[in-house]
């Protein structure tokens, strides 16, 4: 079995959410015996990976009329839709529009070229930006598309799709042979907005790598010696609901003014957070720690008493598996892919901030409660095997008739 | 040859509305109206009204010689007065044929033997005095919420006058043993213990509709052909109410069932009598029952309410305000503490079997056990804050 795999981020050299997704997944699919050649935008002399054959669309040379793009070759998921944001901002969107075309197109020029080198039974494309490749490649290897969505352009816009991108995604849908979501909840939105027949997506939904979690002493900052921590951890766009989070914040505290809420990204609606939370007169209970690296998540995670996920709109959400595993007990949105796994966690409308809040307190008052949620949720995290997406990633190209 | 000997168990508890922290100290409205109807009023036309007929009929039909038990909660009753007094009236109709028992047990279907003997006398004194009102008789037999049942426990029901008591046949203590004779207590030498046949019983209960079971379908003559051969004193079929048309719906042909078992088994020289008819019968043998068994789960321990951490917490924390709550004199604050007591909010809070999702999960109001233990802890927090005021 020999992968073609498309995707814009892998580690070592991106490690955001969805490139830790395609490392687990392509160390679950070589374990079964797979082979992958998984192909990105940039990959820096010499970097490697032990999962993957590891391409970089810059080792190959393409015929691309390059205009200030606003990409650069370590863009991630987050710097992408902060300079996507801008741009729309700054009221060049023609101009943006432009770039944007151009760098996908350097993309599938180099992807089909390595995809000629690259003797393949399957293509599997991750997201729209590689969907074009995907296409392209197909038509000159014959072999079937799987397409794997993370997320849509209705999730990062909070339902104001760029017509652009929203064309590409729902190209790159119509050709798949199969799709992949990561939970039914957007499964239900594929079939919704893009009008995909039901029995051509499967859902497979993310596990985590527990040797991705590093077990640690809890955390305690100075400054939360005596206080009990509130976690926001995600980008603060409107996707993610962080002025729920807000909203809720002042009805935990005049239960229990001892806390302290720590908001860990950063995003376009972070002015507007900050001057609502002076608004509310809470800034002494507010914590901004900006877009955190990697070691810092961790951190983040060891001295939070409570994870809330507020999200309007939610894939998947990883974080939430990443806060069980590090022992903290969360609250999840109910329009999130992650509460159709996990079921030691308290659920909410991410409307109701009354409610969240009510549950917020229950979290830090009821320690016997919160110690059980610990207990039940890391194992429920850790007993999500990892190998399962695999597997069944397996089975979906065993449908299109790829042999084993 | 044998006698069958059915106790049916009737209960509804007060669920409690999503009470949040901000509602202490501002409501003493903890109970959901709503739901309480609504479910209450949904299973006496699934379960409660299309089975008093039933059983009404086959006592009719039958001359007499079919006879049944019923232990059922005063919560149950109360909400039976308030939202479908048609169920009170029929089986009141089937107190009147003289060929049904009534049971006596918790009025709260507490486990208050486990955490206060006082309250416990108490709750079953309160039970007694309400079926009397309703039918007339008083029971003469006790069950303890879920099957619950120690030694001690068989002591106590003989102190306060009971004739026989009713406990799981559970495999630990039977050691191989058959359930269908009758059992004394090590503590309470002269006075019968019943005890359930689960397998016979569950097979209705639990397996009568699964279409994975290698007896589906069941039917009257095939079950009639598993009890005939039984020996011993009786075969104790105990069981949820709701099994009928509830658990098992109708089109699953429960009741087409139950309808046609007396005939198959009188035509097998089967028998019916009632848990009263057993107290006279000389014990066989003794079981010794030192730790509290119940008829939940496979364990047939109290962990499906005492299990884990948030269980115990909330019901030690329940059963700490009971002075403040009795000394207060404010008969509604008691009265809201009472309904506390019952079982099934503290069922509510298992684990155990919560990320298989699970029978538990059927009976369950609540999204996740934590969000039960969460509306309690807020209900009781409430409570203290009455307790101060008075």
């Amino acid at each position: 079995m020999r992968v073609l795999m498309l995707g814009w981020e892998f580690p070592p050299i991106i490690a955001g959410g969805l490139g830790v997704a395609c490392r687990d997944l392509a160390k679950g699919l070589t374990a079964q015996g797979a082979q992958i050649t998984f192909v990105m935008p940039h990959v820096p002399q010499g970097a490697s990976s032990p999962y993957v054959n590891l391409r970089g669309a810059n080792e190959v040379k393409v015929k691309v009329r390059t205009v200030n793009s606003i990409l650069t070759p370590y863009m991630n998921e987050h710097s992408y839709h902060e300079a996507y944001r801008r741009a729309r901002e700054s009221q060049s969107s023609s101009l943006y529009g432009r770039d944007m075309m151009q760098e996908i197109e350097r993309y599938t020029l180099a992807a089909v070229e390595i995809a000629n080198e690259e003797p393949h039974d399957v293509i599997h494309a991750h997201d729209w930006m590689t969907f074009k490749a995907a296409i392209r490649a197909k038509k000159r290897s014959k072999r079937p598309i799987v397409a794997h969505v993370h997320a849509t352009e209705y999730d990062r816009t909070g339902g104001n799709p760029n017509e652009y991108i929203r064309r590409v995604e729902q190209e790159g849908l119509d050709h798949a042979d199969h799709i992949i979501t990561i939970s039914e909840y957007m499964k239900r939105q594929i079939i919704n907005y893009y009008g995909v027949p039901s029995e051509k997506i499967s859902v497979i939904h993310w596990g985590l790598d527990p040797e991705s979690v590093p077990q640690g002493e809890r955390f305690r900052p100075p400054i939360s010696q005596h206080e009990q921590v509130v976690l926001f951890l995600g980008r603060m766009t409107v996707q993610k609901g962080p002025d729920y989070f807000v909203e809720a914040a002042k009805d935990v505290l005049r239960c229990q003014p001892k806390t302290r809420f720590v908001m860990a990204g950063d995003g376009d609606m972070m002015g507007r957070i900050i001057n609502r939370v002076i608004e509310l007169g809470m800034q002494d209970r507010f914590s901004f720690t900006g877009f955190l690296q990697r070691r810092d998540v961790h951190r983040a995670y060891q001295m939070a008493d409570c994870y809330v996920m507020p999200s309007v709109s939610e894939p998947f959400g990883l974080v939430a598996l990443e806060a069980l595993a590090h022992d903290v007990p969360v609250i999840l949105s109910k329009t999130s892919g992650v509460s159709e796994v996990v079921k030691n966690a308290l659920r909410v409308d991410f409307w109701d901030t009354r409610l969240m809040a009510s549950k917020i307190i229950g979290v830090l008052r009821h320690g016997v409660m919160a110690q059980a949620m610990r207990d039940n949720g890391k194992k429920e995290v850790f007993d999500l095997d990892i190998a399962t997406p695999a597997r069944k990633t397996l089975q979906v190209y065993q449908r299109l008739g790829v042999g084993g | 040859m044998t006698n069958v000997c059915f106790y049916f168990q009737v209960h509804q508890p007060y669920r409690l509305r999503q009470f949040q922290v901000f509602d202490i100290g501002a409501s003493r409205d903890y109970f959901d109206e709503h739901k309480n109807r609504e479910v209450c009023q949904k299973v006496a036309h699934k379960c409660y009204l299309p089975m008093n007929k039933v059983v009404l009929d086959l006592i009719k039909k039958h001359d007499g010689k079919f006879r049944v038990s019923y232990a059922i909660t005063g919560t149950a009753i109360e909400q039976f007065e308030r939202y479908a007094p048609d169920v009170l009236k029929s089986f009141q109709k089937l107190a009147k044929t003289g060929c049904v028992e009534f049971l006596g047990e918790t009025y709260y279907h507490s486990l208050a033997y486990l955490f206060d003997r006082n309250e416990f006398k108490d709750q079953v004194d309160m039970h007694h005095d309400l079926i009397h009102k309703h039918f007339g008789k008083s029971p003469q037999v006790l069950r303890n919420t879920e099957l619950i049942y120690c030694n001690d426990l068989a002591r106590h029901a003989q102190m306060m006058g009971y004739k026989a008591i009713l406990a799981e046949g559970a495999d630990h203590i039977l050691g191989g043993r058959s359930p269908n004779v009758v059992y004394a207590s090590p503590t309470a030498s002269s006075m019968p213990v019943l005890l359930k046949n689960y397998k016979l019983s569950d097979d209705i209960a639990f397996r009568f509709s699964d279409k994975n079971w290698n007896e589906h379908p069941l039917t009257a003559e095939k079950f009639a052909n598993w009890v005939a051969p039984a020996l011993g004193d009786s075969v104790n079929l105990f069981m949820d109410y709701e099994t009928f048309g509830e658990h098992q719906w109708e089109d699953s042909g429960i009741f087409e069932f139950f309808k046609a078992l007396p005939s198959a088994l009188f035509k097998r020289g089967v028998g019916f009598h009632t848990p009263s008819d057993l107290t006279t019968t000389q014990p066989k043998d003794v079981v010794d029952v030192h730790l509290p068994i119940s008829w939940a789960d496979l364990e047939r321990d109290t962990s499906a309410w005492l299990g884990n951490q948030m269980q115990r917490t909330a019901i030690e924390a329940l059963y700490a305000l009971k002075d403040g709550v009795f000394e207060s004199g404010d008969q509604s604050l008691i009265d809201d503490w009472r309904r506390l007591t019952t079982s099934d909010h503290f069922y509510y809070m298992c684990t155990k079997w919560f990320s298989d999702g699970d029978v538990h999960k059927y009976f369950n109001p609540y999204e996740t056990p934590y969000d039960g233990y969460m509306v309690f802890m807020n209900v009781l927090e409430d409570i203290r804050t009455r307790i101060k005021i008075v």
